[in-house]
């Protein structure tokens, strides 16, 4: 998780979602690049995020790909948000003995829009939210702001002033994330992708 | 230690790689070349463990230049990044994995953009707009900071990559002797002894 820093953060708002990450990628305290973005989308409203070891990082986003890909082949619908924690879940209990290094994030809404959020440790014990989930190298900070600025029922606007203010304040106090963020949004009829411009040092 | 730098510009990459070889604290040859051409518009510049960046490079060579007869298309930077990476991710997860770092420059010339990938022994691959490996890295990314614009000519190219060396000699510990580059362009690979 130290190796190379970053940081992910999933919110739930009123029948939206908001996932955001940072953009560092980075060899302990040297940074490589400002353009490594850590959340991908599964379905058209379901996104993943994979903050951890870069080389799983990659991996891991290209073996969930994959697999999407062939649910959606074999069942021919969207995998639902829940569904796909579960196969987070289980594709990293396949390595309980030399796991992935990465704390994937789940975030979207399932087929009655209801908002999901979810996260995982490094070998895919669940950890089911209803207000905030945290993860990477700026989880203390992350909690703290979360805890403190978080609220019930936000609108989609407000979710994301929150989300991105909890972030960026966070991953200012960590050597290792920061440099840039993404935050995504997600409501039952549009998707809202955004770049944060953030402290470069 | 063995360093390896490039940057992008407006319409190429150079990537450049220092000519020693080395092993554990003794310089066994000056003139070595740490690069691979794996088409006419990519090029490979490898670090780390000696055998395992030749044998890598040159498998990753074979399979792009096989793959291009193959489908009578050249493979994209990106295409060959990816495939790198895979491989050398799959063989950090195996019993004896690849110990090298890579640097991989190209020219797509479809998009007719360069680009340059950064990638580690761990197979953790970006893109970026310039890049660097091993203990030179900490003075070349600095300097590459201060003066690299996305516009930068060739000539100014070169004369960053110039002014990195200067700086690799007047800084490091080790003694640098000479540096290769590799510029590549639309028109393909050329080399620049700097």
């Amino acid at each position: 998780m130290e190796y190379n820093g970053g940081a992910v953060v999933a919110m739930v708002g009123k029948n939206c979602v908001a996932i955001a990450c940072d953009k560092r990628l980075g060899v302990q305290a040297m940074t490589i690049s400002t353009e490594f973005k850590k959340i991908f989308q599964a379905t058209p409203k379901t996104y993943l995020g994979l903050p951890g070891l870069a080389t799983d990082v990659q991996t891991l986003a290209e073996k969930f790909r994959f697999k999407i890909n062939m649910y959606k082949l074999k069942e021919e619908r969207e995998i639902e948000p829940r569904t796909l924690a579960h196969l987070v879940s289980s594709t990293l209990y396949e390595r309980r003995f030399g796991p992935w290094f990465t704390e994937p994030v789940v975030a979207g809404l399932d087929k009655n829009n209801n908002p999901f959020i979810c996260n995982t440790d490094t070998i895919g014990c669940i950890n089911f939210a209803k207000d905030f989930v945290v993860s990477g190298t700026s989880t203390n900070q992350l909690y703290g702001m979360c805890e403190s600025l978080w609220e019930p029922d936000l609108e989609p606007e407000d979710l994301f002033e929150t989300i991105s203010q909890a972030l960026m304040n966070a991953v200012d106090r960590d050597c290792l994330a920061g440099w840039g963020a993404e935050v995504v949004v997600i409501t039952p009829d549009k998707i809202i992708t955004r770049t944060l411009k953030s402290r470069m040092d | 230690m063995e360093t390896l730098f490039g940057i992008t510009g407006k319409d190429f990459v150079i990537a450049a790689y220092d000519t020693k070889a080395v092993a554990s604290i003794t310089m066994m040859k000056i003139g070595e070349d740490k690069s691979r051409n794996l088409n006419d518009h990519s090029v490979m510049l490898y670090s780390g463990e000696p055998g395992d960046g030749v044998h890598f490079a040159e498998y990753i060579e074979r399979n792009v230049k096989l793959n291009g007869i193959r489908h009578g298309l050249e493979m994209s930077p990106k295409a060959v990044a990816s495939f790198a990476r895979r491989e050398l991710a799959d063989s950090l997860r195996s019993r004896k994995p690849y110990s090298v770092n890579l640097l991989i420059a190209g020219y797509d010339v479809k998009k007719d953009t360069p680009a340059l990938y950064w990638m580690d022994h761990l197979a953790s691959s970006a893109e970026v707009p310039f890049a660097a490996h091993g203990y030179g890295a900490y003075y070349c990314l600095s300097m590459m900071d201060r003066y690299h614009r996305p516009d930068i000519t060739e000539e100014e190219g070169i004369k960053l990559l110039k002014m990195c060396i200067n700086e690799l000699r007047t800084r490091m510990i080790l003694n640098m002797p000479d540096f290769v580059a590799k510029v590549v362009t639309k028109e393909g690979i050329r080399v620049v002894q700097l």
